[in-house]
Order: C-alpha cells, then sequence, then structure tokens
C-alpha cells in the first residue's frame, strides 16, 4: 500500500470523527471544534489527491495545495466568527439569567447559531 | 521504513482526533486539537506538500488553537450545557458517519487511471512569473482571483467579529490580556521574541517566490508576534476606530486590486502581470498582503472590542 493511500484512509476516518462531532457534542464550542476537524480531514484527501498527482519534478500537484492553503486560512477566519457569536451568545444568556450556569437552553440555542 | 512511519501518523491521528471528540473537558479537547494539528503538518510533509504543512501549523494548529483556548477558558462556567444526545441517536449518527468514511474510503481504494493533475502546466508556465515555487504560482499569477477574494473573506469575518461587540464598546480596543494575570515569563518571552520573530516573518515572505514559504505563513507569524505583545500587556491593543490599523487591514488587498486592475493598462487583463515586472509585482503585493495579513489575523484572534473607547 502507498502511503497516499494509507493517508487517504486517514482522511475518511478523521471527515467521519469530525461529522460524529458535529452531530452529538453538545456544546456549542465543540462543535467549531468538531467542525475544524471535519475540515482537516476533507483538506486531507485534496493532500492525497495532490500527492497522486505528482508529476513534471514536482512531489505533489500544486494547484491542489494552493486550493488547501485558501482553504485554512478561511477555515480560521470562519472560526474566528464563530467563536466570537458563542462568546456573545453566553455573554447574553449570563446577563437575562445571571444564576443559570448549566441552561440547557443555551447549549440548544448555540447549536443553531 | 517510511511506511511504518506513515502508519504511526496515521494511527496518531485517528487517535488524538477520537479522543479530541470523546474528551469530558473542552479546554482539554483545544489543547489535543493543538497537537492534533502539529502532527497532521507532519502528515503534510510527508505528502510533499511543505507549503501546506508550513500553513497548518501556523493557522490551523498555532492561531486557531490560541483562539479556541482563550474561548474555552471564558466559557468554563458553562461546561456541560445540554445534554449528549441519547443513546441510539448516537448509534445512528456513528453509523452515518461510518458509511460516509466508508464511501470516501472507497473513493480512495479505486483511483482514476491517470491520476488528474495540472502540474506539467503549472511548471510549465512558471517561467512567466518569474517564481520557482509553483505554489506561490498558482496562489499569485494562476488563480490570483482566488487569493484576492480569500483576503476580502477574512476583512468581511473581521467585520463580522467586530459587529459582535456591544454598542458602548463599538471603536474600543479588544480586551486581550486582561485574562492573562501578569506572569514574568510571558513578559520576558514578548520583549525577546518579536525581533526574531519580526525578521523570520520577512524570511518566510521573501523565500516564498521561490522556497516554500509566502505571504500567508509570515503574515501569521507577524500576527502571533504582536498577539504574544498584546497579551502580555507589553503594548495595548489599538482600538478599532484607529485609522492606522484601518488603513494596514486595507493595504493588502487594496494593493493587490490596484495592480489587477493596472493588469488592464500593462498585461493581457484583469490580474495578469507583464512578463518583465511578474516577479517584482508579485513580490510587491506579498509583502503588503503579508502585513495586512498578520493585522487581520491578529484582530479576528484578539476578538471584539469590550473596552469603552476613551474620548
Amino acid at each position: 500500500m502507498s502511503s497516499a493511500t494509507l493517508f487517504g484512509f486517514c482522511s475518511a476516518a478523521i471527515v467521519g470523527l469530525g461529522l460524529f462531532g458535529l452531530i452529538v457534542s453538545p456544546h456549542p464550542l465543540r462543535r467549531i471544534l468538531a467542525f475544524n476537524l471535519l475540515g482537516s480531514g476533507v483538506f486531507l484527501f485534496f493532500g492525497v489527491v495532490a500527492r497522486r498527482g505528482a508529476a513534471a519534478g514536482l512531489g505533489a500537484d500544486p494547484v491542489p495545495q494552493a486550493l488547501v492553503i485558501t482553504g485554512i486560512v478561511v477555515a480560521f477566519s470562519a472560526t474566528a466568527l464563530a467563536v466570537a457569536l458563542v462568546l456573545r451568545l453566553f455573554a447574553l444568556t449570563d446577563e437575562a439569567a445571571p444564576t443559570s450556569e448549566a441552561d440547557p437552553q443555551a447549549g440548544a440555542e448555540g447549536g443553531h447559531s | 521504513m517510511a511506511l511504518v512511519f506513515d502508519i504511526g501518523i496515521v494511527s496518531l491521528l485517528i487517535a488524538i482526533g477520537a479522543w479530541m471528540i470523546m474528551a469530558r473537558d473542552t479546554l482539554v479537547a483545544v489543547i489535543i486539537f493543538v497537537v492534533y494539528g502539529l502532527l497532521m503538518s507532519i502528515a503534510w510533509v510527508r505528502l510533499s506538500a511543505v507549503d501546506v504543512a508550513l500553513t497548518e501549523a501556523a493557522i490551523g494548529s498555532g492561531i486557531t488553537g490560541m483562539l479556541l483556548l482563550s474561548a474555552a477558558a471564558r466559557l468554563r462556567q458553562t461546561e456541560g450545557a445540554g445534554a449528549r444526545p441519547s443513546f441510539p441517536v448516537c448509534i445512528a449518527a456513528g453509523s452515518l458517519c461510518a458509511l460516509i468514511s466508508a464511501g470516501l474510503a472507497g473513493v480512495v481504494l479505486l483511483p482514476a487511471d491517470v491520476a488528474p493533475t495540472l502540474a506539467p502546466l503549472a511548471v510549465a508556465n512558471l517561467s512567466d512569473t518569474g517564481l520557482e515555487n509553483p505554489v506561490a504560482g498558482v496562489l499569485f499569477a494562476y488563480r490570483a482571483l482566488d487569493t484576492l477574494l480569500e483576503k476580502v473573506v477574512l476583512l468581511l469575518a473581521l467585520l463580522g467579529v467586530w459587529s459582535l461587540g456591544s454598542d458602548r464598546a463599538w471603536g474600543g480596543a479588544p480586551a486581550l490580556g486582561a485574562y492573562v494575570p501578569p506572569n514574568d515569563i510571558l513578559v520576558f518571552f514578548a520583549q525577546v521574541l518579536p525581533p526574531i520573530g519580526i525578521v523570520f516573518a520577512a524570511y518566510m515572505t521573501w523565500t516564498g517566490a521561490s522556497h516554500p514559504g509566502g505571504a500567508f505563513q509570515g503574515g501569521t507569524v507577524l500576527a502571533v508576534m504582536w498577539l504574544l505583545v498584546m497579551m502580555a500587556g507589553v503594548a495595548r491593543a489599538p482600538p478599532i476606530s484607529s485609522t492606522k490599523v484601518r488603513w494596514l487591514l486595507v493595504a493588502g488587498p487594496a494593493l493587490f486590486l490596484a495592480v489587477g486592475f493596472l493588469g488592464f493598462v500593462i498585461a493581457a487583463g484583469f490580474l495578469a502581470y507583464p512578463v518583465d515586472y511578474a516577479k517584482a509585482l508579485i513580490v510587491l503585493i506579498e509583502v503588503a498582503l503579508a502585513l495586512s495579513i498578520g493585522v487581520t489575523l491578529a484582530l479576528l484572534a484578539a476578538g471584539p472590542p469590550e473596552r469603552t473607547p476613551q474620548p
């Protein structure tokens, strides 16, 4: 088995894990983490495609590599926006009900944001 | 031997990814995420994508990890909000995800007879751009529009983050550093590391034309250095109404766009470069972009304004 195939299986497993975390995690911050895991699995899949497209003396096709670099930066900006939304959401729910520390409603609402 | 190493990396990645999903504590999960990102950059090196490995280590693991760590520390009290779905739901979700993984693995196992690749084309036209790093060629010449729009996405995300501050803090500064108690070691590093970091960032940006590196990676190093200085309290975070900061934010994309339009006059069209000056123009854009990316990423990680502006 070539190492590209091996990393391909790895990316498949990571996409599954990330998707699972996205569905079952109760806390919005954990969902953001799972979203990042899912994204990195997809990027790794691109990496495998790039590695298989090695030609012309290059170790990997540069076009998917450039797409992944762009993707990583965009994923970071999406994460920063999502984190700011979650922090604002919890700040607002705290103002509304200062004593409700383990308010299940907060988690449920966070899931939709 | 190499295959044994790859098997080790792959099993570690999967195990650490699973641990990250299963960990009870969010702070622990974020720390695992940082470790995962560093392992992932080793995987990228194994896939001969050193540019991506640098980006993954700097952005995917470093600055995202920092952002999530501070968020996890601030949301400590909300730990346990909401309950995990019931066991049957978890089983159903698990089987669905396993099915998707199996589907992807199937795609991996059945590759096309001739692997699709644009590498020969990318290499054949690289001499026209004056660059030697084909990834930089794709980013700044062949697919320059993607790179330009990505900068716009970064700015839009920053606008979104800023607009999430409370009304009375608008125009104020992010409250970075307020959550870190004064700490001699942090202050020491914030004074010693930035000069080295800035030289390293300049080198990364410059060398990106011929070797792995470039504006993204250089800009991220700049961002991290600035965040370190702000968190240690060596320098205060700037208010978001600062004209200087706003100019720095738009300088890179604006120059990129201006060179793009200049292409109508001096070259074949939008975002085209004249062959003689291609490398000079690209390096100029990269330098401006590295500065703008540094400021944008640092402010994205710093979060919305929280201090009321001083009159």
